[in-house]
């Protein structure tokens, strides 16, 4: 242990997609040392793979739109489950954290006056989304990366030092965090390089360590996404919230099976893309469900004509929150109309001229141009539902992002609370924003109260967590830790998919049960350096305890609601809407238990219609007085 | 439709390494980066090799493939015949830490180098406006996903380990050239160019722009461009593009050159 590398820091940040990136920003502003810790190589976290854009209510496009029409779109796209504090928070902040980005030297696509451009988007009232083309999180992530670098220069200037307050540990992995006396101490990591173990020493941590989608079989996330930091905060005594919300986006590739999961943007349907099944019919005007019917066009007439009048026209159906587009097209295939490789299509080649969507779309021209042979000016592409995000994640406080375990942020896909029981697209850059500066402020403020009195590490604590992250080196004979992956995806894609009965999902804890086994006996050929199969059996623990949440969670929630279908409880219970679920460790496993809702304020619950409120919320939650 | 391909693989690390022969399966619609991963699931589970989202997005798993710098995520297994041996080895102008996967530590210590952006002191945020036709110059090079495929394939690198130390490759060069067009951008940066990038050593022979996943005009559209403006052309129609909210891009005489550190 002599000779083990070990930092100290003020704050230690996890991740470096837009949310990890946003906090080291603001935690250096704030005068505090940052490491930021992230597996991959700085600049190509996930979120680099973000198309649509980033929801802020700045009024570019339509000047009608404010912060409490986001707000509004919000709630409604969550079911009402949000966090409301947090939903609130972030359609006041998201404006001013995009102009920001300008300032750092982002380059939005404009308006014709000059002005940051908004695209319309699924389940936003106006057009809404900062974009670039459709590759708006790499803009995102590359602006960010170069504020820290411009951070670095100004550090370098003043101490000769480009790391003297940031530093960034690339391709790390962070497989512990280090707790004492109930207040966290550091982390403990190994570099992927080499398998050199690393320690930091810090009073903060800020987990923005992205999404889970491993563990589902068909998928748009990248490697990186298996949990960890859902994990890590769990076993170091955080909770996590809702783990039975999965985003599955309606539109991933299908064809061919080795990219069916990719990503098509919702950009498509946005800029006029239509959904049609195998008998050539626009099916989603059959699936307008009665809360939404207010808000969206009954014939393809009305639709088209919104495109060009949205004030006196309503909305296609095909830009319903993505719940109930992918439901529809899971029922389309399910009844036989689906397409030769099992989704449905999706057609702009005849809704606009071919120079325009390689203009509009180019990465998705790109994508199937050279992925599927297929050119989307000529011909429609081939859709389905694929595993996208996690609503559910790690309980934080909405104003500080503070867990329930002291010193421990976390901000982004990874926190919980903010999109309640469905996310509306374009509002993950946004959280990451918004978010992401309140943890690094939050982190800052917790360390300036510490004043001085930092939780220690202790010896005890560093040998534990080298053990375990070195056992499966140690085990003879054992399991292909590739194999058991590819198991554990499937079970969870079969057994807690996008439409969920309690008989599988029982069937999935009982599986679960014997996966715990076989991980830990996973055995890993070949020595520590870049090791990729070693590395894979230390994101299996992760990805395992992470999935019993997830099946605990939603086989407990007996009401179908956003993310979370249920085939035995179809409908959505304004009962359930009061409730949490919240995930903890408990052994080598999870428990869950209900915690109520906080009642949204007064203020606003009148931005909504009582009439609105009535198909969401029991009798006793309406709001009191003249209004009832 | 599944066929077995013939595969050569660069196994070894910093000190040492060679090609291993390999067959593996191959379905229908499948890229390289799928057999990699087979080949890593069934018969090399220890094989190091670098992507991360699998869309060409990332720029994460550069390679040669048969000695053409690629993103083997983007690279499909029907651009080549059944029969043919495909050989795969790291990238040849950063240093080897083990199998496929290089150290690329060069392109973030240049990357340190540039000048940051530097918007008008007295511009506030919310208050930015730019024409669409002014941003678009720039916008194509923010395209870049830094797969480094282009620092890679120069050949003032790539023959030459000497010039790393005074020269920062096409994508940085860029980069410079990318800031440069930001119609808000306040530095010079014509010296830096030449004096910490090394913008004299490009002698616009093209092979980055043939490799750039992105296909982004890195040549054409950055360096040229940039080699003009720093001979001081006095005029360049592509520079001069009449602008409907820049004043007049006022630039500072001389940048804060950063020390090279
Ligand atoms: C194809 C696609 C398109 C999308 N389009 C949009 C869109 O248009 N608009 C929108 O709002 N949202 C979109 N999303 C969602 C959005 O991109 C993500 O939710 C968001 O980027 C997550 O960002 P993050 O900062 O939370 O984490 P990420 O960007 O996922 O970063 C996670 C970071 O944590 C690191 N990490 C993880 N575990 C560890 C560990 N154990 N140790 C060290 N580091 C670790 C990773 O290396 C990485 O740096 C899209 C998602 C996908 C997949
Ligand atoms: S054009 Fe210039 S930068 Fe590009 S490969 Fe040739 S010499 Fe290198
Ligand atoms: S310019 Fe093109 S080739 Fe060079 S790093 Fe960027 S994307 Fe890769
Ligand atoms: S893995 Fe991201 S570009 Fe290939």
């Amino acid at each position: 242990m002599t000779d083990l590398e070990r930092h100290s820091y003020d704050v230690v940040v996890i991740g470096a997609g837009g949310a990890g990136l946003r906090a080291a920003i603001e935690a250096r502003l704030q005068g505090k040392t940052v490491a930021i810790v992230c597996k991959s190589l700085f600049g190509k976290a996930h979120t680099v793979m973000a198309e649509g854009g980033i929801a802020a209510a700045m009024g570019n496009v339509n000047p009608k739109d404010n912060w409490q029409v986001h707000f509004r779109d919000t709630m409604r796209g969550g079911k009402f489950l949000n966090s409301w504090r947090m939903a609130e928070l972030h359609a006041k902040e998201a404006p001013q954290r995009v102009w920001e980005l300008e300032t750092y030297g982002a380059l939005f696509d404009r308006t014709p006056d000059g002005k940051i451009s908004q695209r319309n988007f699924g389940g936003h009232e106006y057009p809404r989304l900062a974009h670039v083309g459709d590759r708006s999180g790499l803009e995102l992530i590359r602006t960010l990366q170069q504020k820290i670098v411009s951070l670095q220069q100004e550090d370098f200037r003043e101490t000769g030092d480009y790391e003297s307050k940031i530093k960034i540990f690339a391709e790390v992995t962070v497989t512990r965090l280090l707790v004492n006396d109930g207040r966290i101490a550091g982390a403990y990591a190994y570099y992927r390089e080499t398998g050199d173990f690393v320690l930091f020493e810090a009073p903060a941590v800020v987990l923005a360590t992205g999404g889970i989608g491993k563990t589902f079989k068909v998928t748009s996330a990248s490697w990186e996404y298996t949990g960890d930091g859902h994990a890590l905060a769990m076993r170091a005594g955080a909770t996590t919230l809702n783990m039975e919300f999965i985003q599955f986006h309606p539109t991933g590739m299908v064809w061919p099976l080795s990219v069916k999961g990719i990503l098509v943007t919702e950009s498509v349907r946005g800029d006029g893309g239509i959904l049609t099944n195998s008998e050539g019919k626009r099916f989603m005007f059959d699936y307008i469900p009665d809360v939404f019917k207010a808000q969206y066009a009954t014939t393809p007439e009305e639709g088209d004509r919104w495109y060009t009048d949205p004030e006196n026209n309503r909305r296609p159906p095909e830009l319903l929150p993505r719940d109930e587009v992918a439901r529809a097209i899971n029922s389309e295939v399910k009844a036989g109309r689906g397409t030769p490789h099992g989704g449905v299509y999706l057609d702009v080649s005849s809704r606009l001229p071919a120079d325009v969507i390689r203009k509009k779309l180019p990465s998705m021209w790109h994508q199937f141009k050279e992925l599927a042979d297929v050119d989307i000016t000529q011909e429609p592409m081939e859709v389905g539902p694929t595993c996208h995000y996690v609503m559910g994640g790690v309980e934080v406080d909405p104003d500080t992002e503070q867990t329930r375990l002291p010193g421990l942020f976390a901000a982004g896909e990874v926190s919980g609370g903010m999109h309640g029981s469905n996310r509306l697209g374009g509002n993950s850059l946004s959280d990451l924003l918004v978010f992401g500066r309140r943890a690094g402020l939050g982190a800052a403020i917790y360390v300036d109260g510490l004043a001085g009195s930092r939780p220690s590490v202790t010896d005890e604590m560093v040998a534990d967590a080298e053990e375990e992250a070195l056992a499966a080196f140690h085990v003879e004979g054992g399991e292909n830790p590739y194999t058991i992956h590819a198991d554990l995806q499937q079970t969870m894609n079969d057994l807690v998919g996008i439409i969920r009965t309690e008989s599988e999902m029982r069937e999935a804890l009982d599986r679960l049960e014997g996966f715990k086994e076989r991980v830990r006996r996973a055995s890993v050929q070949g020595g520590r350096a870049f090791n990729p199969g070693w590395h894979l059996a230390l994101d299996l623990k992760n990805m395992l305890l992470v999935s019993e949440a997830i099946a605990r969670s939603a086989l407990e929630r007996q009401e179908s609601r956003g993310g979370h279908t249920r085939d035995d409880y179809p409908v959505m219970s304004p009962e359930w809407r009061q409730l949490n679920i919240v995930s903890r460790t408990e052994g080598d496993g999870v428990a869950i238990y209900r915690q109520p809702l906080d009642p949204m304020r007064e203020d606003l619950l009148e931005l909504f219609d009582v009439d609105e409120l009535k198909k969401y919320m029991t009798e006793a939650e309406l709001p009191k007085g003249e209004h009832s | 439709m599944t066929y077995k391909a013939k595969l050569r693989v660069w196994r070894g690390d910093d000190e040492s390494g060679d090609l291993k022969n390999y067959e593996v399966d191959v379905n229908e619609g499948e890229v390289v980066l799928d057999i990699v991963h087979r080949l890593q699931a069934t018969q090399a589970p220890d094989l190091a090799v670098r992507w991360n989202c699998k869309a060409g997005k990332c720029g994460s798993c550069s390679a040669e493939v048969n000695g053409k710098p690629r993103l083997m995520c983007m690279t499909r297994m029907n651009t080549f015949t059944e029969d043919e041996v495909i050989t795969i080895t790291p990238m040849r102008t950063f240093p080897v830490i083990r199998d496929l996967v290089t150290d690329v530590s060069y392109n973030y210590a240049k990357a340190r180098m540039v000048p940051a952006f530097a918007p008008p002191a007295d511009l506030e945020p919310g208050d930015y406006r730019m024409a669409q036709v002014d941003v678009e110059r720039s916008q194509e090079f923010r395209k870049c996903i830094e797969c480094f495929l282009c620092n890679n394939v120069c050949h003032v690198m790539r023959d030459h380990e000497d010039n790393k130390a005074s020269f920062s490759g096409p994508r940085f060069l860029m980069r410079i050239a990318e800031l440069d067009m930001h119609p808000l951008d306040t530095v010079d940066r014509r010296q830096t160019a030449v004096e910490d990038h090394g913008l004299g050593y490009c002698n616009i022979t093209k092979c980055c722009t043939e490799v750039c996943p992105e296909h982004i005009h890195i040549t054409d559209n950055a360096l040229i461009p940039l080699k003009e403006r720093v001979a001081d052309r006095k005029y360049d129609p592509l520079f001069s593009v009449a602008s409907l909210f820049r004043k007049g891009k006022e630039k500072r005489a001389a940048a804060p050159a950063t020390p090279k550190g």
